[in-house]
């Protein structure tokens, strides 16, 4: 790997290849740089969801029977099923990374698809749920709203809860997008045949920014959708 | 660094955790346990939290500056919960005068 990227032309200089730019020394400081720059840019998400996961931890310590309530009004079998599906999209990332180390060019390509395939379900699954909440009249700020089995003076922190849900996975959501944008472009990318065993660092860090947007979900799955369960609707 | 490349039974191992992960939390949530469903809900997310970190992320290989700034991360989202709801937690403990 070191060799390859090290040529030296002619006139001494060394050659700059996307496996090594002019900046770094050897090609695996400039990989290590890239994945400290990734995680550094994670940290910052992890902030920014850590402050909405603040402002739910508050307020479901605040009125915990309503969240109890309202949790169980969402389908937690489509949410565990959904779950599912995301693990199953990080598992063909890595996969997809899993190829970029032994160069295989078309098994980066079929990897990178389905991760796009799976993410595309559970986008799709995703917007199933949230149509169902219009149609329950579980939107907050909807003057119809109403959740079954709370007093009147109640309702204002059930739409605190789903406040909390839309916000939560539609960031969540979000993110899934962005993702679907960037392996698109890496697909695409990849067809070109630009990845090889001495360079896919685009590919794995995306899939460091897929698995992320998976382990949001992993924690916002229960806190969400498995609240005190056996309380009943 | 030789890149470390692990084998897809680990990755088919890993995934078939995580599901499984899944299925238990989910089913263990409809048992009343009381204020511990918390815990164990939080207890298993951070297991497959665990499981796909090192993993899928490749912390396991990482250097040592990466696992470094990742735990400092994890320090900080700590001192972001820990004083958020050290102030909601004790805002009843003192009287206030006059409220």
């Amino acid at each position: 790997m070191a060799e390859h990227s090290s040529e030296v032309a002619s006139h001494g200089a060394r050659v700059e290849t996307l496996d090594l730019r002019e900046q770094f020394d050897t090609a695996e400081q400039q990989k290590d740089a890239s994945t400290l720059g990734m995680w550094l840019f994670l940290i910052t998400e992890i902030m920014f969801f850590g402050g909405m996961f603040a402002a739910y931890t508050v307020y479901r310590r605040a009125y915990p029977e309503v969240f109890a309530i309202a949790s169980s009004s969402l389908n937690e079998i489509i949410g565990a099923i959904n779950t599912g599906v995301l693990l199953l999209s990080s598992f063909t990332m890595v996969m997809a990374v899993r190829a970029g180390q032994l160069g295989q060019r078309n098994m980066i390509i079929l990897f990178l698809i389905l991760t796009l395939f799976f993410g595309g379900v559970f986008l799709g699954v995703k917007a199933y749920e949230w149509n169902e909440k219009f149609e329950e009249h579980h939107i907050p700020g909807q003057t119809a709203f109403h959740l079954e089995g709370l007093a009147p003076d109640q309702q204002g922190h059930a739409q605190l809860f789903f406040s909390l849900y839309f916000a939560m996975t539609g960031l969540h959501a979000l993110h899934m997008v962005i993702g679907v944008g960037i392996l698109s472009f890496l697909t695409w990318q990849a067809k070109k045949g630009i990845y090889s065993a001495s360079y896919f660092t685009p590919v794995d860090v995306a899939g460091l920014y897929w698995h992320f947007v998976d382990v949001i979900w992993i924690f916002l799955f229960p806190l969400l959708y498995l609240i005190d369960r056996h309380l009943g609707k | 660094m030789t890149e470390h490349i692990d084998s897809v039974k680990t990755y088919v191992g890993i995934l078939i955790a995580l599901l499984m992960l899944t299925a238990l939390t989910t089913a263990v949530a409809r048992v009343n346990l009381e204020a511990f469903s918390v815990v164990v809900a939080l207890g298993i997310a951070t297991t497959k939290m665990l499981l796909v970190a090192l993993f899928f992320m490749h912390i396991r290989h990482s250097n040592q500056l990466t696992k470094l700034v990742v735990l400092g991360g994890l320090l900080w989202l700590g001192i972001l919960l820990v004083l958020t709801l050290s102030d909601f937690a004790t805002r009843g403990w003192i009287g206030v005068p006059g409220k």
